[in-house]
């Protein structure tokens, strides 16, 4: 029965992997940029829903709602100010200025909202489902989070296949000029993949504070870290591969510190993501781009 | 291009050497009393609690009108590198007398340079026995992790709470690491089995769901955390989400749990736990300590400002009887504050008839107390 | 001036970057003597000396291999932890303190080169952004593992045990204690030897930038396939180049450990190597110059701000966003030239054109 509550809590913990994933996924798929502001937005996300929901007694839904619109305000204004002005630099510059932009959030939530933990109130509410007369239980946050992931990436995936904004989406991630010379906005198209990324992120901070109620102005960098790893591992670039890749990264962390050591469960998973891109240098979805001469 | 990138460094750097050469200001009569602690980053809580502690302290003894006092924080962000800079920044400041660092990693690296420097150091709460293990002038308020350890094991066993003990505990945490190391080595001797030894780290400080599992299937009668607060909170809210529900027991660094913006203080309910400070404590001193406190900075002090605040007085004390005040090389003072330490008997906030040893460490008594309703209530 | 002027671009950019170290060596030793150096800058320069170790051995696996590594802490790590284990053995066998430090460096120098070499054989295999993944998997997993190290050395010998600290010793020292890492470290590193270290690294670059190897590294840095295509073996002088970056980052971790009397695993974390990757990018790739100057100012800049207190990181992050975007978006790189050329035309007008270019 263990086994089968770490299979359940791995799958909840990849779901909100997979989420924050997704961000990263998409950002990468089309301006070919490691967005490592992302995990902080995704703080920022909670901190919104937190105050509207405890300090202005807002009804959760309308919290998240307010956390999704500030996240993509802030994302877009972020891609305005700080990326799009590189958009021709070499990517190394648009790395560091996307860490200093990690910086600048987190440093400015801390002025702003103080390092004092805050504890958030879960949007499902508490309370667990209870199975096997009691022996499995099943908390709700954990259902919530599941049934969310899965209907974002059908979602993403409808946007993606069959929109006309989703064929943009695709055409500038596999060549920005010729998207260009169809016709196709970029900026548009690139400053709306922000807008989702962010808005993903909101939605992956409300459910990241709501199973793991703890908010802090660090709360979203070591997931942010994680769910990068799993954007990579699944392939990155890979909307299915997000989603694989943080399900698969959230189960076999939770199996690491189970069955082998919670000391070293930190360097299992990384052990096995270096085995598999070691194996599938392209991570588990992506497709391989051969060179040409 | 890259041109361009040089010169802007080189202009930069030139600027900062020069800017970096100015001397200390002197004559200044206050007795210039600085610590470091991590003000920004991940333990920035830990680290303005004890600041603004001292701060209150300050403030009450300027306000005396008597030795005037000169109080400055440098930020280490919990690291040895930066909290070695903070320290030499003070230094350059002019600080006569110091409050170590807040944080044990940085007060290890700092300690050893004011050993080298003959400056007094009193540490309000780095807690770990290398800060002060052969250093003849640095001081502890806070007890040291073994006694910690040891005193919880004793107090377990001896009230009779739990026979099976599942310990969780985090191991890149000096603090953690080390009361949970004596915790353990005190248990056979008394009677205490360990069913389930768990740990985390900060990088996987938000899961427990495979901790408290397998607490639960040891079927662990008491549940120990040596750990902070904010770990502790989320524990507390995983184990009631999953149905277990044993004794809780937690040391000093559980306090301030309580005071978490919008906890859910039912979670809380018969955690017990060993501490020096109370902030619910009904003593004059306590009272007056958590209302200047909460007025001037809108929450309820936890043990870091409490153990600060103490620091700043017992400071204040030992320079009163040696007649030291900011004038003194801080040399002079560290010899005189030495002797005034090993012998002095000090009443503050975390403990009445304080004394250290040579060593040191401080020897005071913690109590036992138990969350009844959302507030604490003594245990004897 | 005349020869200087005369000699090929490479050689002059060597001959330059050496004088801009040993000029700034000079110009400290003497402000140090003269005492007019603070106490704040004293403690700084031996870790200045070990990040710029860092940055221009991370400059060889960005800059000149072409590479990038999210990980390079990792091998600081190994190097600092393999060097105070070191020094703590010499320390029982009486050496003196020179040799102590000496042999300590190599030791950190052939650690780091050894773990450099086995992460390199995998790593190298991939490309681009899942290669630099992977370099942070394995900065992660070394960190992971010095945080369960426990080390002891008592009169038999050293005792090494993982995860618990039963070192089954009789009356001896534990030198790494896991989490807490190393305590009570004695305090080793001069900045003189700092600045031998750097002059050694600098001269290890310059020649392998200038050897068969480091044409080769570079050939398939720009090329890859027109380099494989001529049969150069790619992967040999790829591994060469690495285990050489793992090597320094090595020594600049052991000295950077023997500067401070305790050292933790986790400072050797993903911060410290996107640190130095700032240092590398913002100095510019493949230019040593670069990165000295941006370990100094980016080292030194957080404890300028000192004065804005609480402020502090939060200027540290706008200053660096600004830099980037100043120095690599077109519309206001062209701005800063303009207003740089106008300075300079002043300068030659006050000279009367005796600067001719």
């Amino acid at each position: 029965m263990s086994f089968l509550s770490y299979l359940i809590n791995g799958i909840s913990l990849g779901s909100i992997y997979a989420i924050i994933a997704l961000g990263y996924t998409m950002v990468y798929g089309i301006a070919k940029m490691l967005n490592f502001a992302h995990g902080d937005v995704i703080m920022v996300g909670a901190y919104v829903c937190f105050f509207a929901v405890t300090r202005f007694s807002l009804p959760p839904v309308v919290g998240v709602l307010l956390a999704m619109v500030v996240c993509t305000l802030l994302g877009m204004l972020i891609e305005r100010l700080a990326y799009k002005p590189l958009r021709s630099a070499p990517s190394l510059a648009v790395l560091i200025t996307a860490i200093g932009m990690s910086y600048f959030l987190q440093n400015s939530a801390q002025l702003l909202w103080t390092s004092n933990p805050k504890v958030f109130s879960s949007v499902v509410g508490n309370g667990a489902l209870k199975l096997f007369d009691g022996q499995l239980s099943i908390s709700y946050v954990t259902i919530v989070t599941i049934i969310i992931c899965f209907a974002i990436i059908a979602l993403l995936l409808f946007i993606v296949q069959n929109t006309k904004m989703g064929k943009a989406m695709r055409a500038c991630s596999e060549d920005k000029g010729a998207a260009m010379l169809m016709g196709i906005n970029v900026n548009t198209t690139i400053s709306f993949t922000f807008a989702i990324g962010s808005a993903l992120a909101a939605i992956a901070g409300v459910l990241l504070c709501s199973a793991y109620p703890t908010l802090m102005p660090t709360t979203g960098s070591l997931p942010g870290i994680k769910a990068f790893t799993a954007a990579v591992f699944g392939g990155i670039g890979s909307i299915p591969g997000a989603f694989l890749g943080g399900i698969l990264l959230g189960v076999i962390e939770i199996f690491a510190k189970a069955y082998i050591s919670t000391q070293l469960s930190d360097a299992i998973v990384f052990a096995v993501l270096i085995l598999v891109l070691v194996i599938k240098p392209t991570g588990l979805l992506g497709h391989e781009i051969h060179e040409k001469v | 291009m890259k041109k361009l990138v040089c010169i802007i460094l080189a202009v930069i750097m030139i600027a900062s050497f020069a800017a970096c050469s100015s001397k200390p200001a002197a004559g200044s009569s206050a007795l210039k009393i600085g610590g470091t602690g991590p003000l920004t980053g991940g333990a920035a809580i830990y680290g303005n609690a004890a600041k603004q502690g001292a701060e209150i302290a300050v403030e009450e003894i300027n306000a005396l009108g008597g030795m005037q006092i000169e109080l400055k924080y440098e930020d280490d962000t919990h690291d040895a590198e930066k909290a070695v800079n903070a320290y030499n920044a003070l230094k350059d400041w002019g600080m006569v007398v110091s409050l170590g660092s807040v944080t044990s990693t940085p007060c290890v690296a700092t300690s050893t340079l004011t050993n080298e420097d003959r400056i007094f150091a009193l540490t309000p709460s780095a807690s770990s026995p290398a800060v002060i293990e052969g250093k003849d002038n640095q001081y502890q308020v806070c007890f040291s992790d073994d006694n910690q350890g040891t005193a919880s094991a004793k107090y377990i066993s001896s009230k009779g709470f739990a026979k099976k003990i599942a310990v969780i505990w985090k191991n890149d945490d000096v603090y953690s690491k080390g009361v949970y190391t004596t915790f353990a080595a005190a248990c056979p001797e008394n009677g205490l089995e360990i069913v389930s030894d768990t740990t985390f780290t900060s990088d996987s400080q938000t899961d427990f769901s495979v901790q408290l599992t397998q607490a639960q299937a040891a079927g662990a009668e008491l549940v120990f955390l040596p750990i902070y607060y904010d770990a502790a909170s989320l524990i507390l809210a995983q184990a009631k989400d999953m149905g277990f529900a044993p004794l809780w027991f937690g040391v000093d660094g559980m306090d301030g749990i309580l005071d978490l913006e919008n906890f859910d203080k039912s979670l809380a309910e018969g955690v017990m736990l060993l501490t020096p400070f109370v902030a619910d404590a009904d003593d004059a001193k306590t009272k007056s300590f958590v209302a200047k406190y909460s007025e001037k900075y809108g929450s309820t002090p936890n043990q870091f400002a409490a153990d600060a605040y103490d620091c700043v007085y017992a400071l204040y004390q030992a320079c009163q009887n040696a007649g030291v005040d900011g004038s003194w090389k801080a040399s002079d003072a560290c010899a005189k504050m030495i002797e005034q330490f090993t012998t002095m008997k000090f009443d503050g906030l975390t403990g009445a008839g304080m004394t250290w040893d040579k060593t040191g460490a401080v020897s005071k008594d913690p109590k036992a107390v138990v969350i009844q309703n959302g507030v604490y209530v003594g245990l004897d | 001036m005349t020869k200087y002027k005369n000699l090929s671009s490479p050689t002059k950019n060597m001959v330059s970057t050496f004088a801009l170290v040993i000029g700034l060596f000079l110009i400290l030793q003497i402000l140090l003597l003269t005492g007019s150096v603070s106490s704040l800058v004293k403690g700084q320069l031996v870790p200045i000396c070990a990040y710029i170790v860092m940055a221009v051995s991370l400059n060889l696996t960005v800059g000149i291999l072409g590479e990038l590594s999210l990980g390079h802490a990792g091998f600081m790590s190994v190097g600092a932890f393999s060097g105070v284990v070191m020094s703590s053995v010499l320390k029982q066998a009486g050496a003196s303190d020179g040799l102590r430090l000496f042999v300590s460096i190599l030791t950190g120098c052939v650690f780091g080169a050894i773990v450099g070499f086995l992460i390199g054989i995998p790593v190298l295999r991939l490309k681009g952004d899942y290669l630099a993944i992977v370099t942070l998997a394995f900065g992660e997993i070394i960190k992971s593992i010095m945080n369960n190290l426990y080390i002891g050395l008592d009169a038999s010998g050293l005792h090494v045990n993982m995860l618990k600290d039963n070192l089954n010793m009789t009356d001896g020292r534990v030198i790494i204690s896991g989490p807490m890492g190393v305590s009570g470290n004695d305090k080793l590193s001069t900045f003189f030897a700092g600045f031998l270290l750097i002059l050694f690294c600098l001269f290890v670059i310059f020649n392998f930038v200038d050897s068969r190897a480091g044409r080769a590294v570079a050939a398939q840095r720009d090329n890859y396939i027109a380099t494989e295509s001529v049969g150069i073996n790619v992967t040999k002088y790829k591994l060469t180049a690495f285990t050489i970056s793992a090597g320094m980052a090595g020594m600049a971790g052991t000295l950077f450990a023997l500067n401070y009397s305790t050292v933790v695993a986790s400072k050797f974390d993903f911060n410290t190597s996107i640190l130095v990757l700032v240092f590398v990018v913002l100095g510019g790739l493949g230019n040593m110059k670069g990165s000295i100057l941006a370990a100094i100012v980016l080292t030194l800049l957080p404890e300028l701000l000192r004065a804005f207190s609480t402020y502090r990181m939060l200027l540290y992050a706008i200053v660096l966003i600004l830099i980037m975007l100043i120095t690599n978006n077109p519309e206001m790189k062209h701005v800063v030239d303009t207003v740089l050329s106008r300075i300079k035309g002043l300068f030659r007008r006050r000279k009367g054109g005796a600067v001719n270019d």
